[in-house]
């Protein structure tokens, strides 16, 4: 990729820069602030297919699964994570049903709430390779005591593929690099813990627009 | 308990953090805001990092009539008989920063009933049930962004925080927008909650006008005669997809 180097990855790519330049007259809104999720979204966020992007049993079927935890290595029972990827071939889908998931309709979303002991499962497939090689999913993290979420990329690494590379990554030193890398453990499951805070951090992103 | 901190010392600590921020006004709360005690073990210490949306955040999940039934959102009306309560209607856009309407998306909102009691198992507040009010709806916004629930008043709830802590009166609200980099998660208020001054939640925003954002208005003319009282909240998802400054990108 051409932005190996740390501050050539916050270069304005130039095509961004054609598209973000606002006509004339276009009023620019102001962002209606976060809040935190709170401890009481039990019973409207979580839904029943919420965390089968595919049922467990379809072929290429995956387990992604991990725990969340805080800065103090305890587990967070009350966090919500939602999953938005690629479909195994490596399109983007505008597909909608999630809530109300019809077996063969893939759409790319999925929604987990953390257990008693910070544990999260998702069953997907491994998202297609993007442009660069590299399968990813981007993974939202919400919590009481969020008062703002958190947005992350988880990076599959199959069995015999070597490490990806793309712009984040490669300007990752290798040990936080480590903390969005998923391998498959023995039974072909990937796992992927969010640590909110500490010494082994997840990477968290931001993207580019006002704060 | 006597380490228990007081609604005094929270004050303090929230007038505090308010100078702190003063110089860098944020359109969001800061994640770490110590008068909200859950967010000390719970935000990152490292700078989030910068990245450029790929084609996959640029774009946001689809949903459909499929995974909304149009009387998702009246809350009034998921049981046999009535809430108790204030009935109101809310409404408002959904837009995004160059004024154009997230269409078809999805919106959630959960809530207390109106004595302020939550349907969930770990709210212990001594407050009655509502056996007729589960405080949970969902909807699409239509073509213009637009978006309508009925449902009753919350009430103001008190919580652990601290000695005495009360939450002001609040509807969450869950969003996605035209790409998944605007997603947000948050609450509505209503205005001239008394408990606004006193709450870390809510004060964690630093700028006044940017609370302002999250409270909504009454409007009379949404107000249903013989029926129940209307207030109005837009809301506006910029993320990834609107207009920024150079200046911006630089100053991180």
């Amino acid at each position: 990729m051409a932005t190996s180097e740390p501050d050539q990855a916050r270069v304005i790519a130039p095509e961004r820069l054609a598209r973000e330049e606002a006509p004339a007259g276009v009023p620019e809104l102001v962002q209606t602030p976060s809040q935190t999720v709170g401890p009481f979204f039990g019973s409207a966020l979580p839904f029943g297919g919420g965390p089968f992007l595919v049922s467990p049993g379809a072929p290429k079927a995956i387990r992604l699964h991990g725990s969340v935890l805080d800065g103090a290595g305890a587990a967070v029972p009350d966090a919500l994570l939602e999953v938005w990827q690629r479909d195994a071939e490596g399109r983007v889908v505008a597909e909608p049903g999630s809530r109300r998931r019809d077996g063969g309709v893939f759409t790319g979303f999925g929604r987990a709430a953390t257990e008693v002991d910070g544990g999260y499962e998702f069953r997907t497939v491994l998202p297609g390779p993007d442009a660069g090689g590299a399968r990813w999913a981007l993974v939202t993290v919400f919590a009481r005591g969020l008062l703002h979420h958190l947005f992350t990329r988880v990076y599959f690494v199959a069995d015999g593929e070597s490490e990806p590379s793309d712009a984040l990554l490669d300007r990752l030193p290798p040990e936080r690099r480590r903390t969005l890398l998923a391998h498959p453990d023995a039974d072909g499951a990937y796992r992927f813990d969010v640590r909110l805070q500490g010494e082994d951090e997840t990477v968290f992103l931001d993207y580019p627009g006002p704060r | 308990m006597t380490d228990e901190p007081t609604q005094r010392l929270i004050s303090g600590e929230i007038a505090e953090a308010h100078r702190a921020a003063a110089a860098r006004a944020s359109r969001h709360p800061s994640r770490e805001f110590a008068p909200y005690r859950s967010s000390a073990l719970r935000h990152p210490t490292h700078e989030l990092v910068r990245v450029d949306p790929e084609e996959i955040e640029r774009v946001a999940p689809a949903f459909g009539h499929v995974d909304v039934d149009p009387y998702e959102s009246d809350l009034t009306i998921q049981h046999a008989g009535e809430p108790l309560g204030e009935r109101i209607t809310l409404t408002g856009r959904v837009l995004d920063g160059e004024d154009r309407p997230v269409r078809n998306q999805l919106v959630e909102i959960w809530q207390a009933n109106a004595s302020g009691r939550y349907v969930h198992k770990r709210d212990q507040h001594p407050a009655p049930l509502d056996p007729n009010f589960t405080g949970v709806g969902r909807t699409l916004t239509d073509d213009t962004g637009a978006y309508r629930f009925v449902t009753i008043k919350p009430g103001p709830y008190p919580w652990r925080n601290h000695r005495n802590a009360w939450r002001p009166a609040h509807i969450h609200f869950s969003l996605f927008g035209n790409a998944f980099t605007e997603r947000l998660v948050t609450q509505v208020y209503f205005p001239g909650d008394p408990l606004f001054a006193l709450d870390p939640i809510y004060q964690s925003i630093p700028d006044q006008a940017a609370r302002d954002r999250l409270v909504a208005t009454y409007d009379h003319d949404l107000t249903v005669p013989e029926w129940a009282t209307g207030y109005r909240w837009d809301i506006v998802l910029t993320g990834a997809t609107a207009t920024w400054r150079e200046d911006e990108h630089g100053d991180q």
